[in-house]
This record gives C-alpha cells, structure tokens and sequence, in this order.
C-alpha cells in the first residue's frame, strides 16, 4: 500500500462521512459546512486522478462561491425545526425507493466496462499540462455541447434574474455616479465676507497664539 | 543560501532515506512561513509608522530603539490574555473560525515563485490555485461572524461574504487576461512571459493598465482593508466580525488579515510587475550597474511597494458606503474585465502585441 492509496482511503472516508453529516446533522449551517467539507475531500481525490484543474475548479466555484452564498442563506433563514421534521416516517418509503433506484443507475453506469470503474487512469508526465488539453477538447472536439451548456446556463441566469426582480415604486435610490462625480463648486460656494478691522484681527490672532 | 539547501537537502537524503521528502517538505514549508511571520509582525509596525508620518506624529516609538520591539510587545500581550468564550457562542465553530481564516491564507504561499525557481511547488494550474486559496479565506470570517452569536459580528460577515463574493468574479477576470496575455497559469511562466521586453517595459502592467488597477483595488476589498473595511467598520459595527474575539483569537486574524495582504501584493508584483525581473534590465547604464542584484530582492522590494500603498490607501480615502461598494464591484469593475478580456484577445490576434 503506498502513500498514494493512504491518501486516497482518507479522502474517501472523509467524503463518505461528511456526505453522511451533511444529511444527519440536526443544525442545518452544520449541514452545510459538511456538505463544504464533502467538496473539499472530493477535490483531493480529482486531484489524486490528476485532474488538478477540475479539482481546483470544484474549490473555486462550489466551495468559494456557491457555498458561501449557502451559508449566507442558511444563516439568515428562521428555520423551525420541529416543521421540518414533521412527516419523516411518512415520506421515508418514498424517499428510499428513490435512493434505491439510483444506487441501481450508478451500479448501472459505473459498472460497465467501457464508461465506468473498468477504466483505469492514464498516467502522465510532470510537464503535461491538464488544464491546456481540457481547454483543447471542449473547443474542438465538444465545442456544440459546450456552446449549449453555455447558453443553457445564460436563459437560467437571466430567467431567475426576472423572476425575482421587482422594481418598487416607493424606494429612494440614489444616482451614485452622480454622487461620484459631483464637483466643489457644485456643492461650496465661496463667498467674500469683508472681514474685520485690522487692529482688532491682529488682537485676536495674537489671543489665539497664546 | 541555496547551496547550503543543497549541502543540507543531500545529507538528509542518506539520513532518512524516503522519510526524508516529507521531512524536506517542511523544512521548506517552514522556509517560507517563518519570514512571512515575521514579516506580518513588523507590516503592523511599519503600518503605525506611516500612518503617524502622514498624520504628522511619531507613531510607536516608545518599545525599543525607534519602536523596532513593538510587535514583539504586542504579540506577548495577546499571547497572555485570556481567550473568551462568549456564552451562547458555537464553541467548536468559535475556536475553528480563526484557524479556517488563517490557513488558506498561508496554504496560498506554495505557488508563489520569490526567485527563479525558488518556489514549494511548481503546479501548472498555479494561478487557479491562488483564486482557490484566496477565495476560501472569506469562511474563517463568516464562521466567526456566526458562531459568536452576536448582531455586530454577524452584521460584519454578512458584509464581508457579500462583498469579497462579489470582488472575487472582478479579480478572476483580471486574472483572466494575465492568462491570455502569458498563455499560462504556472507564475513562474507567467514571469518569465514578462522577460522579453527591456526591463519593466516588457511587464504586464502596460498592456494590462485597466487589470492591474482592477486587480490591485479588488485585493484590497478582498482583504477586507480600508477603504474596503466595512466587515470590520469600527466607526459602525464596533469590529465586525472578530468582536467577540480576544487573545490570540484576535491576534490570529489579525495574523491572517495581514498574511492576505502580503500574499496580494506578492501575486500583484508576479503578475503585472515581473516578479523576480530587474526592473532596469537592458537599459543603457542602469542596467548593468543592477544586473548584478538577486531577484529575491527585486521581488522583496517590488511587495514592500505595493504593501505601502495599501498602508497609503489606509490613510487616504474615508470608508466606502456599502452600496457604492457593490456598485464598484459590479457596475464598474465586472463590465472593464470583461471588455478588456475581449480587447487583450484580440490585441494578441494582431502584430501590435510586443509582450
């Protein structure tokens, strides 16, 4: 057993339990912490397979953005627990004849020789460069699916923006570019006050340096 | 210094045999995170001495020649004053939150190259890596925030979440065209890319004018440094996020706060400002009289730079308001990166491109 496969046990108990966790764990902000642990501990083992961009990318989107806008809802939400936890009994049949049947799609998938677990990893040079071949291959060879997946992903973007956009009538917005770019004059006006007579000015002045 | 490493590296290796790379690997790592230690140690000394210069005092002068034994003074302070708890607080989350702030922080130190080659570890996707790294920073703040069970340190990480989720799409387009521009995410290509012209005409920050200012302000908001502090915000929310935290729990984000900062300028001086390059390189007398500097010292000079003129920010400009805040990110920062994302690629289409 080499240093390689320690690693790979260790990320994957971890992945194991966290993803356990992120469904036992009575605090729902614990829940999502577990869940940021599951992505960071599947990152290890893309890294392990030598996807190191996927694996960086899997940190950076999900558990450096998506996650903590997570957090950022859970945090603020007045959750009641005693709610949620109503009905478990009743619902369990049905949640876990879907449990069952994807545990028989993953079977499916992972067990065929071609696509899944039958493959092993191609190993590579230090100097081949994951990230390069990754960008060749979707812009040649899968550049249509990825165009849609791009575009699939903009109608999302802009259809949740106008759903949930309302503009009110009764908010006082302020034209902050107008508030940047306001100038001196605009605000100050310089006036000439005739000022005090001379003796009493250099009085006064003399009073203050004291 | 690196044959000495080399001496020592090779008498390790008929020591301890395969054990020896992990011992290696730390002393290495211990190579690098002593320094930076220390150097945050004394950024907090040197950032009282210019703040009180440009406020026309003395700043801290009273611990050791010149106020050269004030950080140490400080650190002891923190080191013996009790860590509090708060009732009511998420104990486990409570002592985690500074730790989660303080190790990404440090973790992003193993892609920074200080010189030709001296570098922990030299990944292709070295850039990414950073983003990843400075992008895990913001958890040790909203944990903190939560687990203190208190309005002002909530308030503060809402704040801070928001606000460094939103810089970080500026700061990875920046990064972007850096990308384009060395057509590599190694920093140590990515400096080497900025080789070929004379000197410091030959660095990214002519072409990339636009992404090194962008780059450079949204490290500031990252960092969460004035005139970007509002998860901190003394004047509104007490001390943000970290309120309840006294001891070393404080002293470990003011560790990791100023880590960050230092980190920024480093991956600011790499990628627009030839790390390691002489800045002189190629130019008639200047050049050859500085040839003869290590890059270390050019790298070490090029982050003291850009570290003062955060310290300068600091004492410039007042606090941003909140909403202004979001409109720099997103009305004025996300739109630039993104035009000049399309401009620098196709500028690199045409002969016009020196770089």
């Amino acid at each position: 057993m080499n240093f390689e496969t320690i690693l790979f046990y260790l990320f994957a108990a971890v992945t194991v339990f966290a993803a356990l966790r992120v469904i036992t764990a009575r605090n729902p902000l614990h829940a999502v912490l577990f869940l940021v642990l599951a992505f960071v501990s599947s990152a290890g083992i893309w890294l392990l397979l030598e996807a190191e961009f996927l694996a960086i990318t899997l940190v950076l989107v999900y558990v450096g953005a998506v996650m903590v806008l997570f957090l950022f809802v859970v945090m603020m939400l007045d959750i009641n627990l005693e709610q949620l936890r109503k009905g478990f009994w009743q619902w369990l049949p049905v949640g876990a004849m879907l449990a069952a049947l994807i545990v028989v799609q993953m079977v499916y998938v992972l067990g065929d020789k071609t696509t899944g677990a039958g493959m092993t990893a191609v190993r590579h040079a230090a100097d081949y460069d994951n990230t390069k071949e990754l960008g060749r291959l979707i812009y040649t060879d899968y550049v249509y699916p990825f165009e849609l997946a791009a575009v699939l992903l903009l109608v999302a973007m802009v259809a949740a923006i106008a759903l949930t956009f309302r503009r009110r009538r009764d908010t006082k917005t302020q034209d902050i570019s107008k508030q940047v770019s306001v100038k001196r004059n605009d605000r100050v006006r310089i006036v000439s006050v005739p000022s005090v007579k001379k003796q009493e000015a250099t009085e006064s002045s003399a009073h203050v340096a004291e | 210094m690196m044959e000495l490493l080399q001496t020592l590296q090779l008498l390790g290796q008929d020591l301890l045999g395969p054990a020896w790379l992990p011992v290696w690997t730390a002393v290495k790592i211990m190579i690098i995170i002593l320094p930076i230690m220390g150097g945050v140690a004394y950024l907090t000394l040197a950032e009282r001495k210019v703040l009180g210069f440009m406020q026309i005092r003395p700043g801290p002068n009273r611990v050791g020649y010149w106020g050269l034994l004030q950080p140490v003074a400080d650190g002891l302070k923190l080191l013996t004053k009790e860590f509090i708890i708060p009732n009511g607080s998420n104990k486990f989350l409570f002592v985690a939150a500074p730790v989660l702030a303080l190790t990404p922080a440090l973790a992003a130190w193993a892609v920074v190259p200080f010189d030709d080659g001296m570098i922990l570890a030299d990944v292709n996707a070295g850039l990414l890596y950073l983003l990843a790294m400075t992008s895990l920073g913001v958890y040790g703040i909203i944990i903190a925030g939560w687990a203190s069970n208190s309005k002002y340190a909530f308030l503060g990480a809402l704040r801070s979440a928001a606000q460094i989720v939103s810089y970080e799409l500026a700061m990875g387009f920046a990064l972007v065209c850096v990308l384009l521009a060395a057509q590599s995410m190694n920093l140590g290509e990515i400096v080497r890319g900025q080789s070929h012209g004379t000197g410091m005409l030959g660095w990214y920050w002519i072409p990339l004018f636009p992404m090194f200012v962008v780059y450079f302000i949204a490290g500031v908001a990252e960092t969460n440094r004035a005139p970007f502090d509002l998860a901190e915000g003394e004047s509104e929310i007490v001390a943000g996020f970290h309120v309840e935290y006294s001891g070393m729990g404080f002293a470990i984000f003011f560790l990791a706060e100023y880590a960050n900062m230092i980190l920024i300028a480093a991956m600011t001086s790499v990628m627009f400002l030839g790390g390691w390059l002489n800045p002189f390189h190629g130019w008639p007398v200047l050049g050859a009289m500085t040839d003869a500097i290590p890059g270390l010292i050019w790298m070490l000079g090029k982050m003291s730079a850009m570290l003062f003129i955060f310290l300068w920010f600091r004492a410039t400009f007042p606090r941003y308001r909140y909403d202004q805040l979001m409109r720099l990110g997103w009305k004025v920062f996300i739109p630039l990166t993104l035009i000049w994302v399309v401009v620098v690629a196709a500028w690199m289409q045409t002969p016009y491109w020196l770089w």
